[in-house]
């Protein structure tokens, strides 16, 4: 029962490609939109469930993204491996800086992971010899599973899949257990959390180093699926892109994260037919979901619903 | 029978204001010992470095014979303390049971990797948590309320929840910060009876009050602190005819 939101979704995204093959906005588009999925997924659960805020969550997709591609590129290494070298690099990242700027809270711990979103992605700019500054590193080499060459859209859709649906059942199951209901509470009343038992400071270090090496395996395969790795892929815009996709499907909601994530994706690739009037349009319906669904698209719907049917119920003759 | 909590020359200034000055006490095993005084006496102050949010500028408390200032909240929750708050702290985020299920998380013992891959430990403990908040619940008289938001609670049950989210970490000593404020009379009478369940129940009950009648009837000890002192210790009774405390309360004449 728990599970069935995931099994209903991992059902829609196993038939899409079989009905439509051939189609960019399953297979190309598709592709971004479980990479942000992942993304989104990941910094719910630091942002959504433990009610913190990162503005610079991108950065730990741009680490992962470059560990690949800088390791791949220029010293030759296995790109699992490689991955593998982004992930324990973020860990390490991660934690050094969650512990001294998880103890700042709202506004100031917003302006902290600004700042170090920014540093990151200073860094990746500038120190051009290994990180091919502005241009970026490109022929990053393809990603295969025990010889099976991940070369084609509908093997990464695959992928892409596979790994997104196990991002969404790890999510549900921390929160489902005594380490989510931590994270709700820290978000509750972190006084109260504390007098329960709970280190309400490593509870939040922890949840941070999960999201951005979440964000990290993402940044990995997004090098080996575009080729290519840019600093503009990791800049400040999408960090609070990831964070509207948050706050636009529900907080404290996986699948409202999901859903963020989805439209994020999806409007601006049909929006192009406006062209010129696109950022516009695109920026007017987002403010429309946050005025009239201030709790996300996502989460939102959902009470809608549920009290409807409510109301349905206090209707009928007792 | 032996002290469970014994405080001594406990301080706390803020800037020039003595807060608790010099406060020594010791609260026996399996009783109500009520702290009374009039508002700004500080009683919440005390019981803010009894549970580690505030530290004391000198003093000890021993719990179980164990030093407790200097700890984290957190770590002193873990000793087996636990308490409630004058001002609801209630995680309006969650339902009623997720509510007491935080209370018993210090019983459990399984690791963010086991809760990823929901591994038989996790499901096991999430099983024993369940079992253990629906008895608190029923403990507080709460039962058929759990799968209710916390925030469509009336202010009543709130109070009550804290209690049961309290219990639910088995505490050995819990510290309850006026649980009779904003209490019909109904839900008074209601809440002094589970008062005295929870000491039946072999927990000491560490009580911050100002409903002079439910201190009166069901504490073992009274302590009665004004300007941050301490004004006089004793069974009800006697505090009753101390005429220091009528005082303190009444203005002399």
């Amino acid at each position: 029962m728990r599970l069935l939101g995931l099994g209903i979704f991992a059902l829609i995204i196993a038939v899409l490609p079989i009905l439509f093959p051939e189609n960019y906005y399953i297979t190309v588009v598709g592709v971004t939109m479980f990479f942000n999925v992942i993304l989104a997924v990941g910094l719910n659960l630091f942002m959504g469930y433990a009610g913190q805020i990162s503005l610079g969550h991108a950065a730990f997709f741009g680490l992962g993204a470059y560990a690949s591609a800088i390791l791949t590129t220029k010293f030759g290494w296995n790109p699992w491996a490689a991955m593998g070298a982004g992930i324990i690099l973020v860990w390490l990242i991660s934690y050094l800086v969650a512990k001294p700027i998880l103890r700042l809270k709202g506004h100031y711990l917003a302006m902290a992971t600004l700042g170090f979103g920014i540093i990151i992605h200073i860094f990746l700019v500038q120190y051009d010899t290994l990180t091919g500054g502005p241009d970026g590193l490109s022929s990053i080499p393809e990603l295969s599973i025990f010889g099976w060459p991940i070369n084609t859209d509908l093997r990464w859709y695959a992928v892409s899949a596979v790994v997104m649906l196990l991002s969404i059942l790890f999510s549900l199951n921390i929160v489902a257990s005594k380490h989510g209901r931590a994270l709700k509470a820290v978000h509750g009343s972190e006084v109260a959390a504390e007098m329960m038992g709970i280190d309400t400071s490593k509870v939040k270090v922890h949840i941070f180093v999960i999201s951005a090496i979440m964000a990290s395996i993402t940044g990995s395969l997004f090098a080996h699926e575009q080729a290519f790795v840019s600093p503009d892929s990791c800049s400040f815009f999408f960090s609070i892109e990831l964070v509207t996709m948050v706050v636009l499907g529900g907080m404290a909601s996986t699948f409202g994260a999901v859903f963020g994530a989805a439209i994020l994706t999806y409007l601006p690739e049909f929006l192009v037919v406006f062209q010129d009037f696109k950022v516009l349009i695109f920026g007017g319906i987002l403010m429309f979901i946050m005025i009239f669904l201030p709790e996300g698209l996502f989460v939102g719907l959902c009470k809608f619903v549920s009290h409807f049917k409510q109301g349905g119920r206090q209707c009928l003759p007792s | 029978m032996s002290s469970l909590l014994v405080v001594s020359g406990l301080e706390k200034a803020y800037g020039g204001v003595k807060a608790v000055n010099n406060v020594t006490f010791e609260v026996k095993e399996r009783t109500i010992f009520s702290v009374i005084g009039p508002n700004g006496a500080g009683k919440t102050t005390l019981f803010n470095l009894l549970t580690g949010i505030d530290k004391p500028n000198s003093g000890s408390i021993l719990f179980k014979g164990k030093e407790l200032v200097g700890l984290p909240p957190f770590k002193i929750a873990s000793q087996g303390i636990s308490r409630t708050f004058q001002n609801l702290q209630i995680f309006f985020n969650m339902s009623v049971i997720e509510n007491v299920m935080v209370g018993c998380h210090r019983l459990g013992k399984t690791s963010m990797i086991s809760a990823i891959f929901r591994l038989p430990s996790t499901l096991k403990e999430e099983k024993f948590m369940e079992t253990k908040a629906k008895e608190a619940l029923k403990f507080c008289g709460m039962e058929g309320l759990q799968d209710k938001m916390a925030d469509s609670l009336p202010y009543g049950q709130l109070k009550k929840l804290e209690i049961a989210r309290a219990l639910a970490s088995e505490p050995e000593l819990v510290l309850l910060d006026e649980p009779a404020a904003g209490l019909n009379d109904t839900e008074t009478v209601e809440l002094s009876n589970l008062i005295k369940k929870i000491v039946e129940n072999g927990i000491t009950v560490l009580l911050v009050e100002h409903n002079m009648g439910l201190v009166m009837d069901i504490s073992d000890d009274v302590m009665v602190l004004n300007y941050g002192q301490l004004l006089a210790k004793g069974p009800p009774s006697q505090i009753q005819k101390d005429p220091k405390v009528i005082a303190a309360y009444l203005g002399e004449e």
